[in-house]
């Protein structure tokens, strides 16, 4: 169906029950897995997964796996359905009407699109950062608060808010202004408060769609270091069309495009992948090549 | 490229006099800006007058009621209880109370005569009309903008909204007589059947308000709330409330002082009083039925009612609208990031 390559041997994914509570020990002193560790421990299995907006495909027979404590970044030109990739990995989706998910996306042993599995549950646990920062018209101690309420947790706020800022590089700028409007802020500023946000309700899985494409060159480094350095604690997933960036801050690349079926219909595939250095440095195919060197096929 | 070239040469070769660049830029720019100049001068000219032309009737009705009602305006008027005003008084009386002091005897009439139950009354059936009304229409909002979204019931129920707000206000009147004042006989008649019928009146207008405010908050933060886990009611209640919340105020005040100055719906609903009843059970009365009444009447003190009743009508509906301008620009939050 698709060429996807893998060349670095992925454990199987860890049976965990979704619901499991916050406070239980983290997975990965049970199972011993660590960033850049010899096997690493699936967190997301994605398997023949197809995306389709009414009757039209989107994206078409994903398999994919994604590694505990890696970046893995999400390149491919535009309208490829990364996006969509990206939201169907926390049933984001689910908020869009017409849309249909096929396949199976496995989390700690159970597919998070499973009749019994509440979705609600699954965005707690998995994180989504959005393309144009969306901070709430809160302050900004509300809003790195705000998850955190939703989940009734009320114990040691205001420990739990500077944590989340200081994760995300902001407790230095905002300490000193938490009941202001989050709106004065600016725009890298937003996206890192949308990072904290984020982050307060300590998710496994942080989903990131273009996260640094409003912001200029200073504020996108201030991310993509907060992102190597997140990485220690949980699994990023990040879509970029920037491919310094995918370079950079990623272990793994994940290459999509767009196929033209003989229907003329386009629909988004992966095409491969692989360690970063792989995808850059010596692709698979010959498609992803083309991509990364600048020259389209 | 080469006709803009051409072009240009040309020109030079015709103003070669003024070869000098400086010197030609200069006529140039002189000749454009006095065009400008007097189109500018023209359009601006004709704008003030259209902003004149619109405020000629708003001031000539200030100035009438200023002029008709405005010696009457004072807190003795405005507390005072209603005359029952039946004869025709003395051509020579030139003020109310001493018309008063000439036609009545003092020890039987209020002794000063004012619109104060009608103030109350105003004021109790729209507070009325309002409660019934804005917490309904913020909810029916939140259901169309929300969760009915475009489906069926919620198109259904945006076009009888619609209608309804085209509805005239008699028939709304007509309505709660029928509905409501009929089947409790003369006692049906009080504030709070008025205050239903401002309710039917308002109610269409708070919904589609509120439902363009909730429509305002954008998505994102809707799906900033999912994303965190927080379920669909949630993000409605913590998030697309607050965000919308100045504008649901404003709309809901300015449905509440468009209500405050009806007549009609009151016509049939409210009854009578010449005393002050701050009950919503009992005969009551409006400002606004003051004016119909006073203005219908051939007394000439009659007459000066109805006049001083509309300053005062006037004058609440002036503090209700400012009082909503207030709020908004108080709360107002920015909703975009
Ligand atoms: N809500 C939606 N309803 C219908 N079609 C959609 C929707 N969202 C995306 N699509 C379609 O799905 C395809 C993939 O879109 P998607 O947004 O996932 O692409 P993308 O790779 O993220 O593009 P970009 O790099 O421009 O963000 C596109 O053809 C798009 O038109
Ligand atoms: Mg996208």
């Amino acid at each position: 169906m698709n060429t996807s390559t893998v060349h670095a041997p992925i454990a199987p994914t860890a049976p965990t029950a979704l619901t499991m509570r916050r406070g239980d020990p983290p997975v990965e002193a049970a199972i011993g897995g660590t960033r850049h560790a010899g096997t690493p421990e699936v967190v997301l299995d994605v398997r023949g997964l197809s995306v389709s907006y009414g009757d039209r495909v989107a994206v078409r027979g994903v398999d994919l796996r994604i590694a505990r404590n890696q970046v893995t970044a999400v390149i491919g030109p535009s309208g490829c359905g990364k996006s969509t990739f990206l939201r169907s990995l926390n049933r984001m989706n689910d908020l869009v009407p017409a849309c249909r998910v096929d396949g199976s996306v496995t989390f700690h042993g159970i597919d998070l699109y499973d009749p019994g599995v509440d979705p609600v549950e699954v965005r707690r646990r998995i994180g989504m950062v959005f393309q144009k920062p969306n901070p709430f018209p809160k302050s900004i101690y509300r809003n790195v608060a705000y998850g955190l309420k939703l989940a009734g947790i009320r114990d040691d706020l205001d420990g739990r808010v500077e944590r989340a800022l200081r994760q995300a590089g902001l407790w230095d700028e905002v300490a000193h202004r938490l009941g202001a409007s989050a709106l004065s802020l600016s725009g890298g500023q937003q996206q890192r408060l949308c990072i904290a946000r984020a982050l307060a309700v300590e998710p496994e899985v942080l989903l990131m769609d273009e996260p640094c494409s409003a912001l200029d060159p200073i504020a996108t480094a201030h991310i993509e270091e907060l992102m190597s350095e997140l990485a220690r604690r949980l699994t990023i997933v990040i879509v970029t069309h920037n491919m310094q960036q995918a370079a950079r801050a990623s272990d793994r690349t994940a290459f999509f495009t767009t196929e033209v079926g003989a229907d003329g219909l386009r629909t988004g595939v992966l095409v491969e992948v692989d360690a970063t250095d792989h995808v850059f440095g010596n692709p698979a195919d010959e498609r992803t090549m083309h991509y990364v060197t600048g020259r389209f096929g | 490229m080469t006709a803009v070239i051409g072009d240009g040469g040309r020109s030079v070769v015709g103003l070669a006099p003024l070869l000098d660049p400086a010197a030609r830029t200069d006529v140039r720019v002189r000749t454009i800006s006095a065009r400008r100049r007097r189109s500018d001068r023209a359009v601006t000219l004709a704008l003030w007058a259209a902003a004149g032309i619109a405020v000629v009737p708003l001031v000539s009705v200030v100035v009438v009621l200023v002029a008709k009602g405005g010696h009457l305006l004072d807190g003795r008027f405005l507390t005072g209880d209603i005359p029952l005003l039946t004869g025709r008084a003395p051509a020579a009386c030139r003020s109310i109370s001493e018309a008063f002091r000439a036609k009545y005897d003092l020890d039987c009439a209020p002794p000063v005569p004012g619109v104060g139950p009608a103030v109350v009354g105003t004021l109790l059936s729209t507070a009325i009309g309002a409660l019934l009304a804005v917490p309904l229409g913020v909810l029916g909002a939140i259901y169309l903008n929300e969760i009915g979204g475009s489906g069926r019931i919620a198109r259904v129920i945006r076009f009888s909204a619609d209608v309804m707000t085209g509805v005239p206000s008699i028939v709304m009147g007509m309505f709660v007589y029928t509905a409501w004042v009929v089947r409790f006989g003369t006692a049906g008649r009080s504030a709070f059947a008025a205050g239903l019928a401002l309710a039917c009146l308002m109610l269409p207008v708070v919904v589609r308000t509120s439902e363009e405010m909730l429509c305002l908050v954008p998505d994102h933060l809707r799906h900033a709330n999912q994303a965190l886990g927080g379920r669909r009611w949630q993000g409605v209640v913590r998030v697309v409330i607050p965000a919308a919340l100045p504008g649901l105020t404003t709309g809901a005040m300015l449905a509440v002082a468009r209500a405050a100055g009806e007549t009609a719906p009151v016509l049939f609903t409210i009854g009578v009083t010449l005393r002050t009843n701050v009950s919503p059970s009992g005969g009551n009365t409006t400002l606004a039925q003051q004016i119909y009444d006073g203005a219908r009447s051939g007394d000439p003190l009659a007459n000066q009612m109805a006049w001083g009743a509309a300053i005062t009508l006037v004058l609440l509906v002036f503090l209700l609208t400012a009082l909503a301008r207030l709020v908004s620009s108080r709360f107002s939050t920015r909703l975009d990031g």
